[in-house]
């Protein structure tokens, strides 16, 4: 008899490690490699871009104005006579800055709200949800933009803002994921332990709607993209001279740069913001599907 | 294989179903594993076949390969599947669309998933009958007349309803009626009561196998629960991983199984009435090998008791065993067939039991306790009942009829109406589980029905098992440390589990880390909601083993709530019978089952499909459970009663409980010594 047991212990059957599998996947995945690819193309940019850009970007060469994608200008040069492509890849750096922080914070305190949504329910969810129902009915870009303008744009301004106005759109996100674990008997379980409402909201429950949270992360910041550089071209985001994609499109704008001809000046700071948001939105879509798979 | 002589067999009939050689494949992350593996198996003719196994033997695999509906990742690797002759492999789509419309139906385990949600029932049966070429009007009348003969008193309004809008005892009616329409040669049975309560499974088998006799179908049926398929089947197979492991005539596999695993199986479930003090039930030691496993020689060689050299250098045929004739073949695929019942206990016969002392004070006493949810649903009416120290108390009754609702609510997890008391060790309790005092939390406990939802799967085993210990023990530390190693030794986990997460244990593990949390604090008490429902045979004999050491090692006081009578007779010493939300007979476990019954305990009982193939007549219950939200007047079974009185008084009074013997409490209107006239219906042939 005693062999028989013996030898099953041996053959306990492991789902074996489901959890790194996961992202072992999302490694497989061309569309994911893609879009990380591009991204750490601009983070990299960021972070280093002013070592490797051919000209400074502010540096502005009065005998050089306008001139067309060339040898020596790449991306061409733009009414001051300013390197396009020096402008492009230096001008990464502070929507690489604002977006994630902001999109951070609007994640955190979106996930708090949530989560004390979805489990308090009763009256403080109905009060908080009419509340966010009525925010959400205003465009992000004009309650940002309402808001910058009465405090003054700056990138901590910006982040604060951005991160706000998120904030309920997340929250909305996580207290329906909350609503589905609510009814689960691992959390009439944690409750006949005795345990806290801030534990069970934050050791129990998060930790099974992190994924969701994960992806709505994602989806936010792609709209953070467009809602900083929306907000650089309309002159409230990123400030002149500050190399900047958004505030670049907005001062060939003004320079009539289209009808001149001159759409160096604006289709590449504009490519540049749409390979970054497609980018975000090819690991959305992977990240996504490995997590429903 | 010997057939007989030529001339003593009729004209060569074309089987309904002749599966020969059968393997499928599954292809899991970039590896081929075979799912089935040489399966072969005949029906013939208005034959009924069963085929069990538990889960991962790859039954429900095989209903998928014969209408080829395997999904995307399996196929068909090798042997054929012919029905009525037709080659399944061969078939175009047209020819696979024909098949499927017109030679094979299926019926699957959730009535209620199988329809449209969106259109009316009627609309959905017609649909069945107009696919062979029927008209409209036609196929609508076809539908109403299949209604009936499934026995749907009043089709007409049924087919005017949504699905919702059925009961599951008559959504399976309604797709067994879809089945039949095109009055298929070949009806497949995946699970189909599985769902049900046992009083509506009895309704539904009974009328399969009425439907048997008029309609020319041969039958697949497919379960895990031995005892229906025994009820149902000429012939049954047993699937274990993968493999058909033993063949035969279904009575006489059961009676006389001839391979370690059917013995193995059948000796995990408590019968002939069975008790905890009679005796450990017994297990199969071991897991099912993974799919695609790579043994050579027997799959069954690493749990077999009986393995001998042989076993493990090569894998056994189908042996034919000696004795059996043509017609009823019977076939072992193992080398010690002619040993295998005499296969050693996996477990100790002796068992030993908490010892109840009749002087003690109840540990749990409930009074007058009633639960009304918003819309006035009443799911408990003026609930009396004692428990003491050491004491199993079961809790039986439909779905709908309270059990669960009277749990959450001795937990604090649900607040009862004003006005009822829950005393425990003769303290009442806070009605809200955030009030009580962590003395009563450590002493009332649960174990949920399924171990998936109720462990947190982003824990670890380590802090699901050491978190009560904090929270209840009041441990830390190197006292924590020692606690947990104990706590682990006591339901049989090892120390290598601790870094796992649930998602990595199997189910049966799973439940032992639910148990080692209700217990994590020393629990006087703890509730047991179906613990092993959602297990496998063979996993929940070790599980009520285990659940019974432990009362007996702690004087653990149980609420026992189950569907399965047999279960619940071999673990409690008290039964409580719910019907609607309220008690209709409490006693000891023998006086409940011995009778004089409650009419609603005695339908309850003969209800239960028994292994050993006594089937006793059945006292059948009409309709269906009256909603709560409006119970009938008088006695609440009134409507389904068989036995009511003639007199008007069951439908206008309620009957008080009536004690017969001292203990032993029935809520009926016809005298006790009345009652102890009708004969008792077994369970599980005993007596």
């Amino acid at each position: 008899m005693s062999d028989v047991t013996a030898e099953v212990t041996v053959s306990v059957p492991l789902a074996a490690s489901a959890v790194p599998g996961r992202w072992r996947l999302l490694l497989r995945r061309p569309t994911f490699l893609a879009g990380a690819a591009i991204v750490l193309f601009w983070v990299v940019c960021a972070v280093f871009g002013s070592h490797f850009a051919p000209d400074s970007p502010l540096a502005q060469q009065l005998l050089l104005t306008n001139t067309a994608p060339s040898g020596a200008h790449w991306f061409g040069t733009d009414s001051l006579g300013r390197d396009v492509l020096s402008r492009v890849i230096v001008g990464s750096r502070d929507i690489l800055v604002i977006t994630p922080l902001a999109t951070l914070l609007g994640t955190v305190l979106g996930t708090a709200l949530g989560l004390a949504m979805g489990y308090f329910g009763g009256a403080f969810d109905l009060i908080v949800s009419r509340f966010v129902e009525a925010l959400l009915a205003l465009p992000a870009v004009i309650l940002a933009f309402l808001f910058i303008v009465a405090l003054g744009p700056s990138t901590t301004t910006l982040i604060i803002v951005i991160g706000l106005i998120f904030t309920p759109l997340i929250a909305r996100t996580v207290r329906s994921s909350v609503l589905t674990e609510r009814h689960l008997d691992y959390l009439a379980s944690a409750r006949l332990l005795g345990e806290k409402p801030l534990r069970i909201m934050f050791v129990e429950i998060l930790p099974n709607v992190l994924p969701s949270i994960l992806v709505e992360f994602t989806v936010r910041l792609g709209y953070a993209i467009f809602t900083v550089a929306s907000l650089s071209f309309l002159g409230f985001g990123v400030q002149p001279p500050t190399p900047d994609w958004g505030a670049d499109i907005a001062y060939g704008n003004q320079n009539a740069a289209l009808q001149s001809g001159y759409w160096w000046q604006m289709l590449f700071p504009a490519l540049a913001i749409a390979s970054l948001v497609i980018a975000i939105n090819l690991i959305t879509d992977s990240i996504e599907q490995v997590l429903s798979s | 294989m010997t057939e007989g002589p030529a001339v003593e067999v009729p004209a060569v009939e074309v089987p309904a179903l002749e599966v020969s050689h059968l393997d499928v494949t599954y292809r899991v992350r970039e590896q081929d594993r075979l799912a089935l593996r040489d399966v072969s198996f005949t029906i013939g003719r208005g034959e009924s076949y069963g085929l069990v196994g538990e889960s991962g033997s790859g039954k429900s695999t095989v209903a998928l390969a014969l209408v080829r509906y395997l999904p995307r990742n399996g196929r068909t690797s090798a042997g054929t599947i012919s029905i009525r002759g037709q080659d399944v492999s061969a078939l175009g789509s047209a020819g696979l669309r024909d098949l499927r419309a017109h030679t094979v139906s299926m019926v699957y385990q959730e009535p209620t998933k199988a329809l449209n949600p969106a259109l009316r029932v009627g609309r959905q049966v017609a649909e069945a009958f107009s696919i062979g070429g029927m008209g409209r009007d036609a196929a609508t009348s076809a539908a109403e007349d299949m209604l009936r003969k499934v026995q749907i008193s009043d089709p007409g309004r049924v087919m005017r309803r949504y699905p919702h809008e059925l009961s599951g005892g008559m959504a399976q009616r309604v797709i067994i009626a879809m089945a039949l329409a095109p009055n298929p040669s070949l009806l497949i049975l995946d699970e189909p009561t599985t769902a049900l309560d046992a009083t509506v499974e009895a309704e539904v088998l009974d009328l399969i196998a009425g439907l048997r006799s008029s309609f020319d179908t041969s039958i697949l049926f497919i379960s895990h629960n031995l005892a229906v398929v025994a009820k149902m089947c000429d012939r049954v197979g047993v699937l274990y991983a993968g493999e058909m492991v033993e063949e035969g005539p279904a009575a006489q596999v059961f009676a006389e199984p001839r391979h370690p695993y059917t013995v193995g199986l059948l000796r995990c479930i408590p019968r002939r009435g069975q008790r905890k003090d009679q005796g450990r039930l017994d297990t199969i030691p071991g897991y099912l090998p993974s799919p695609g496993h790579s043994l050579s020689g027997c799959v069954f060689a690493p749990r077999c008791a009986l393995v001998i050299d042989e076993c493990k250098a090569a894998e056994p045929p189908l042996f034919i065993l000696e004795g059996s004739t043509a017609d009823s073949l019977r076939k072992s695929r193992c080398y010690r067939h002619e040993e295998a019942s005499s296969l050693p206990r996996a477990e100790p016969i002796v068992a030993e039991v908490a010892t109840i002392d009749a002087k003690d004070e109840p540990v749990l006493v409930v009074e007058g306790l009633s639960k009304t949810f918003a819309g006035g649903v009443r799911a408990l009416t003026g609930v009396d009942l004692s428990v003491r120290r050491g004491e199993t108390l079961g809790l039986v009754g439909e779905s709908g009829s309270g059990k669960t609702t009277l749990a959450r609510v001795l937990l604090g997890l649900t607040t009862a109406d004003a006005g009822g008391v829950v005393a425990l060790n003769g303290a009442p309790l806070a009605p809200d589980v955030r009030r009580r005092p962590r003395s009563v939390l450590r002493s009332l406990q649960i174990v949920f029905q399924n171990p998936d939802t109720a462990l947190n799967r982003r824990h670890s085993v380590r802090s699901l098992i050491g978190r009560p210990l904090t929270r209840l023990a009041g441990l830390s530390g190197e006292a924590k440390r020692e606690r947990l190693a104990e706590l682990l030794a006591s339901v049989r986990l090892e120390e290598r589990h601790l870094s796992l997460r649930p998602a990595q244990l199997s189910g049966g593990l799973k439940q032992r880390v639910a148990i080692a949390r209700a217990f994590g604090g020393g629990p006087a008490m703890v509730v047991c909601d179906e613990p092993t429902s959602a297990l496998d045979v063979s996993v929940q004999a070790a599980i009520l083993n285990l659940l019974a050491d432990l009362q007996a090692a702690e004087r653990t006081t149980y609420v026992f709530i189950s569907h399965d009578l047999g279960l619940v007779r071999y673990l409690s010493d008290r039964i409580v019978v719910l019907y609607l939300g309220r008690v209709m007979e409490i006693g000891s476990a023998e006086a409940v089952f011995a009778g004089p019954h409650h009419p609603y305990t005695e339908a309850l009982l003969s209800a239960v499909p028994a292994i050993d193939g006594m089937h006793p007549e059945r006292i059948k219950l009409t309709g269906e459970i009256p909603s709560a939200a409006s119970p009938p007047s008088g006695c609440v079974f009134h409507t389904r009663c068989p036995r009511r009185l003639s007199t008007g008084m069951c439908e206008s009074t309620e009957p008080p409980l009536l004690e017969g013997e001292p203990g032993h409490q029935i809520r009926c209107h016809i005298p006790i010594d009345d009652l102890r006239k009708i004969p008792a219906p077994s369970l599980g042939g005993s007596q």
